[in-house]
């Protein structure tokens, strides 16, 4: 269990040095002046030049780290280019956020994918035929998409959730919950169709195993046989798949809050995006990784859990 | 070209040429120009005009389609080009050099796929002045690991194969071989995974473009015309259609399209793929049983007729046909016969666990006097475990390797009688030591992977004795393990027996074991009982051929020097059974006589019988 823990931790260092350092190096590649570029055609010389000094543009690429890494490990990101505000403080209000719409979609991946799984591995074969073009579909209609079907339907024709903007949970739980329910959804469909699609194969293998035998043939009841024992089995696969699974969510995810006007991390960055507000974007890619490293340590553990040998 | 008469190849192939031939040739084949508005028909919805509608300002949905899509294959070309540059011969490296090389590189992967990629194609349209061209390559770069790690593993398996070896061996070099004889053999899971990485990059684009980044208005773009149509959602939903439809439709064809390619080229590396053969339809069976059953005393169990077959396409196959048994208190019957005898199958019939689609079509299971096949699944479950308890070949598969011995044990216990989770562990520990198991208490805590094989048959052993059960069907419970650990199971086995007064039935095709283990040996050939009686005569006096065929295969049998006797051919697979004695056509003593009719089973004293014509001839005083 510690183990696991001591791994990922250290896994954890590397890969965001990488991340961080990835975004320094990459202003090398810019052609001409990065100042210039960073500021935007149309932006008077003078600007140009303090964003120059405030960046250290003139320094080289590893000072310029250097001075980013010292702040950044006190907690300082930096302050944004476009209205100077202090990056780390705007990272934190919008966090929950997107934890909330990343973790929820998740969450409902997860229940969804497993009763659909269990369901469709225990029915016919037309159910795996389903169960294939369902994967299929996941696989092929982007989120957005259905979050613009989503609310087409429930908001515009049926107006039972609202299509923008978000409520905090400190200030109404049930607003924060309604407004949760299109983009999770849009978000959540691509990982229930793959998780409903692993667990499905894995079930059907497992409930093929001896062991499967030989607890039904001393008796043991289905249920407990599905529940306790091949459910467990599952599991294992299926929190791997959702962990591997979390870094395209991210990506969706940052459309989604966009789409739904989600004031988080995601539309976050795209507005500095569109403004080439640098260190915003350096901030958001740390809070990502670490969004990452978290959630997998945590699926990491629940394997661990269940499956005590992966420590020992 | 066999691949192109497969539909899962050939329409989403048809359908991205002409997607392709569609957006490159825009300038030509487009009804209208993509800026073009038509502001008598903003918002048309399809007519003949305007087949996919116009947008807000009136311009040709299909048109701005078409012209949006040429920038979009191209984009994806690039991720595609960036991919296959780099995971191509890195694969092959790290899967032909091996060694540090290949630790790094895959080291290198596991990182580079956990990085959260949205934010680093953010960064890069912030500084490359929203460039497209320059997210795509840094898509192929991130995907290019992912790519990797499948190239280097199917490269792996193509070279472990025997002429890779060989050619290895005859000293050609690593280049040579990745590319004459790997590389041939992954390209169909390269481009398997070129289509998944071009329909990740599809959505990706349009998810970027639809949230205005990379693709400056009122240049068209998928994303982007998704987006104008989001604008005008509430006063017609058909924009989203079209727009949103051509990016599913191109994504799922690469989906479709590289999995057909999967499974065809597969299909060509494996050869035409096993067909199944067609059983042929079966000699109608005689209905009478036969009256040769040996009589155990005091029977817990006693099959009459039984005859299991399997529902296929070409009708009903017997899988064993006619078989009667009994096995008396504190008895044991040992069924022996190869491979493919039925002996498993008798067991299966007699624990009420028919594979699926295999049924008793005739003939009566008795426990304890009660018919079974009359009992509800219900009912029939509560004798399982209870009543009849069962060991299975493999022990090291046998128990559920994510518990404990002490879970399985106690949910074995408590399956069958309403104790307390303690009392139920208290019993586990008493099983354990009833299977001669050391440091009982060491073990309830241990998981099966942790323990030996014979251990893991010891607790196996101690799971089915938890419902006290008054029959146990063990099916080959030493195969799989050492010499020396085989009889200790044995012994184990008997003394449970005397000490419990349990009946026991057990498969093998060990004449060990039987020897060992058994009061009454009945011999099973291709379905059938061919001989029954006292183990230690079937042993030293066989009627059968066959049995003396089997005792005299034995190995440990064999004098030293000399060869092996081996029964020459095979046993008939269910289905191709001869109408007269199965064994007829491996059978040195056949005649004409043998394959002309069936061969009843005839008792030749009080406990003997056997199934064969000649016997009175072969064995002479019977």
């Amino acid at each position: 269990m510690w183990r696991v823990t001591g791994t990922r931790l250290l896994q954890a260092i590397p890969l965001l040095f990488i991340v961080t350092v990835v975004t320094f190096v990459l202003q090398l590649f810019i052609p001409g002046d990065a100042a210039r570029s960073i500021g935007g055609i149309s932006a008077p010389p003078d600007q140009v030049e303090a964003l120059r000094l405030r960046l250290h543009l003139d320094d080289p690429v590893w000072v310029q780290y250097w001075h980013w890494l010292t702040d950044a490990v006190h907690g300082n990101l930096g302050s944004a280019i476009t209205n100077g505000e202090s990056v780390t403080a705007s990272l934190n209000t919008r966090i929950a956020v997107t934890l909330s719409v990343v973790v929820s979609a998740t969450l409902l991946s997860l229940v969804i994918g497993l009763v659909l799984g269990v369901t469709s591995a225990r029915g016919r074969r037309t159910l795996a035929g389903a169960a294939d073009l369902a994967a299929l579909a996941g696989m092929a209609i982007p989120a957005f998409w259905l979050g613009l079907i989503g609310i087409w339907v429930f908001n515009t024709r049926l107006g039972w959730f609202p299509a923008n903007g978000y409520t905090f949970f400190r200030d109404s739980p049930s607003r924060w919950a309604l407004s949760l329910v299109l983009p999770v959804s849009a978000l959540a469909f691509n990982g229930i169709t793959v998780v409903a699609k692993v667990s499905r194969e894995q079930l059907v293998d497992v409930l093929n195993r001896e062991f499967v035998r030989n607890l039904r043939a001393n008796g043991v009841s289905e249920r407990r046989i599905l529940f306790r024992h091949a459910l467990r089995h599952v599991l294992i696969p299926v929190l791997t798949v959702c962990g591997n699974n979390l870094i395209g969510m991210l990506g969706a995810a940052v459309v989604i809050e966009e789409l739904f006007g989600l004031p988080g991390l995601g539309s976050l960055a795209v507005t500095a995006t569109a403004s080439s507000d640098i260190p915003v974007i350096q901030g958001v890619a740390v809070y990502f990784t670490l969004i990452v490293i978290s959630i997998n340590l945590l699926l990491d553990l629940i394997v661990g859990w269940i499956n005590p040998q992966v420590s020992t | 070209m066999r691949l192109l008469r497969q539909p899962r190849i050939v329409l989403p192939g048809a359908f991205l040429a002409l997607e392709l031939v569609a957006s490159f040739g825009a300038r030509w084949l487009a009804p209208y120009p993509a800026q073009q508005a038509d502001f008598a028909a903003p918002l048309s919805g399809p007519t003949a005009h305007h087949l996919l509608g116009t947008d807000q300002l009136g311009r040709d949905v299909l048109s701005r389609l078409m012209f949006g899509g040429a920038d979009m294959f191209q984009q994806i070309a690039v991720a595609v080009a960036v991919t296959t540059v780099l995971a191509v011969p890195l694969g092959l490296i790290a899967a032909l050099v091996r060694g540090r090389l290949d630790a790094v590189l895959m080291r290198t992967a596991d990182v580079v796929m956990s990085i959260p990629g949205i934010i680093l194609l953010l960064i890069v349209l912030a500084l490359f002045g929203q460039s497209m061209t320059a997210v795509m390559v840094v898509v192929g770069l991130l995907s290019a690991p992912g790519a990797m790690r499948v190239i280097r593993s199917a490269s792996l398996s193509v070279a472990k194969e025997t002429y890779v070896a060989a050619a290895r061996v005859s000293g050609l070099r690593t280049r040579q071989i990745a590319r004459r004889h790997i590389l041939p053999r992954v390209t169909g899971l390269i481009a398997v995974n070129m289509a998944l990485l071009s329909a990740n990059a599809i959505l990706l684009a349009a998810g970027l473009t639809f949230i205005g980044l990379g693709v400056r208005p009122p240049a068209p773009s998928w994303g982007g015309l998704i987006a104008d149509a989001s604008q005008v959602l509430n006063q017609s939903l058909w924009l989203v259609v079209p727009t949103g439809g051509v990016v599913a439709l191109t994504a799922a064809c690469l989906v479709i399209l590289g999995d057909g390619v999967r499974d065809a080229l597969a299909e060509r590396w494996m050869g035409a793929g096993e067909r199944t053969p067609t059983i042929a339809a079966q000699p109608a069976p005689s209905d009478a049983p036969s009256a040769a059953v040996i009589e155990e005393p005091d029977p817990v169990v006693r099959l009459a007729g039984v005859t299991v077959s399997v529902r296929g396409s070409g009708g009903e196959t017997e899988l064993i046909r006619d078989v009667s048994l009994t096995v008396g208190r504190g008895r044991s019957v040992g069924l022996v016969g190869e491979s493919g005898c039925g002996k498993s199958m008798t067991g299966l019939a007699l624990l009420g666990m028919l594979p699926a689609g295999v049924g008793l079509r005739r003939g009566t299971v008795e426990i304890d006097g009660v018919d079974v096949g009359a009992l509800s699944p219900k009912q029939r479950r509560a004798l399982r475990g209870g009543t009849i308890a069962f060991v299975s070949q493999e022990p090291m598969v046998a128990l559920d390797p994510l518990f404990t011995i002490g879970q399985l044990l106690s949910e074995a216990v408590r399956t069958h009688e309403p104790v307390s989770r303690r009392e139920a562990r208290a019993r586990a520990r008493q099983l354990l030591v009833q299977a001669r198991i050391p440091d009982p208490d060491r073990v309830l805590r241990l998981r099966p992977p942790q323990i030996s094989g014979g251990m893991a048959q010891r607790v196996s052993i101690a799971v089915a004795l938890a419902g006290k059960p008054r029959i146990l069907v063990a099916d080959e419970p030493t195969t799989a393990l050492d010499v020396t650990v085989q009889r200790e199971i044995v012994q184990l086995l008997r003394t449970i027996q005397q000490e419990t007064g349990m009946a026991l039935l057990i498969i093998s095709h060990d004449w060990d074991v039987i020897a060992d283990a058994c009061d009454t040996a009945l011999v099973m050939y291709a379905g059938e009982v061919v001989e029954g009686g006292p183990a230690a005569r079937v042993i030293a006096e066989p009627i059968h051929p066959y049995t003396r065929s089997l005792l005299a295969a034995n190995p440990r049998l064999a004098a030293v020097g000399q060869p092996i006797p081996t029964i020459p051919g095979s046993v008939p697979a269910p289905g191709h059974w001869p109408l007269g004695c199965h064994f007829a056509d491996r059978c040195g003593f056949a005649n004409a006589g043998c394959s002309a009719a069936p061969v009843p089973l005839t008792a030749y004293d009080v406990d003997d019988v056997a199934r064969c014509l000649r016997a009175a001839e072969l064995v002479p005083g019977r």
